[in-house]
């Protein structure tokens, strides 16, 4: 499953669902992204996460191609959350599914360390006292 | 010939708008596109950014055409 959705990510049920008993694998790997409740020892009030929506699904379907071409795997889902975010909340959810535990570990991680880098998708940091796009400086 | 220019996140916010429509010559590329929009909006001066065509990242030399969709892809920070 690929998907952008606009309200909370239920973790347990992306890693329970999917579990195609003819194709079970022994290895799970999942990656779950949260927000922090503090950068640089700023309290962080709210993410505000926003999306080309068209093309951050395209491109991770992309991802999602490229990460089961490159690595040993049954199945990989991808799920990022959009909109405003508290503290604890879940923003991205990337499940790995192998037949031995490596390949489920190499993939979750290429495909969160690529999605971080690829994907149209923004993140405003709030605090107290202002906001900041993630990564934008001039 | 017309296409449409997407805005996001700081860019977005720094402009006050979603898109910008621009006209430009037949024949104009990626570059040509983001160096008219430069020159029409200060607020571009200084940023980054990468650019998409029809939502896949472009190359500066890949042609428009009329109707096209172009996107300011600002770093991404998702995740």
């Amino acid at each position: 499953m690929i998907a952008l959705v606009d309200t909370p990510i239920d973790a347990g049920a992306l890693l329970s669902q999917g579990s195609d008993p003819g194709a079970a694998g022994g290895g799970v790997v999942a990656f779950i992204g949260a927000v922090r409740a503090e950068t640089k020892g700023e309290r962080v009030l709210r993410l505000e996460y926003e999306a080309y929506r068209e093309m951050a699904l395209a491109e991770l379907e992309a991802l999602a191609a490229a990460t089961r071409a490159r690595f040993d795997i049954l199945a990989l889902d991808i799920v990022h959350r959009v909109g405003v975010l508290q503290p604890g909340d879940v923003a991205v959810v990337i499940v790995a599914r192998a037949a031995h535990r490596g390949a489920a570990f190499d993939a979750c991680r290429h495909a969160i360390d690529t999605l971080k880098q690829t994907v149209p998708i923004w993140k405003k940091e709030v605090f107290a006292n202002g906001a900041v796009w993630v990564g934008d400086r001039p | 010939m017309r296409v449409r220019v997407l805005l996001f996140a700081g860019l977005r916010e720094r402009l006050a708008r979603a898109h910008v429509d621009l006209d430009l010559p037949d024949g104009a590329t990626v570059g040509a596109a983001t160096e008219a929009l430069r020159a029409l909006h200060s607020e571009l001066a200084g940023r980054t950014f990468s650019v998409a065509l029809n939502r896949r990242y472009a190359r500066v030399d890949a042609a428009l055409a009329e109707g096209d969709e172009l996107a300011l892809i600002p770093p991404v920070s998702g995740g």
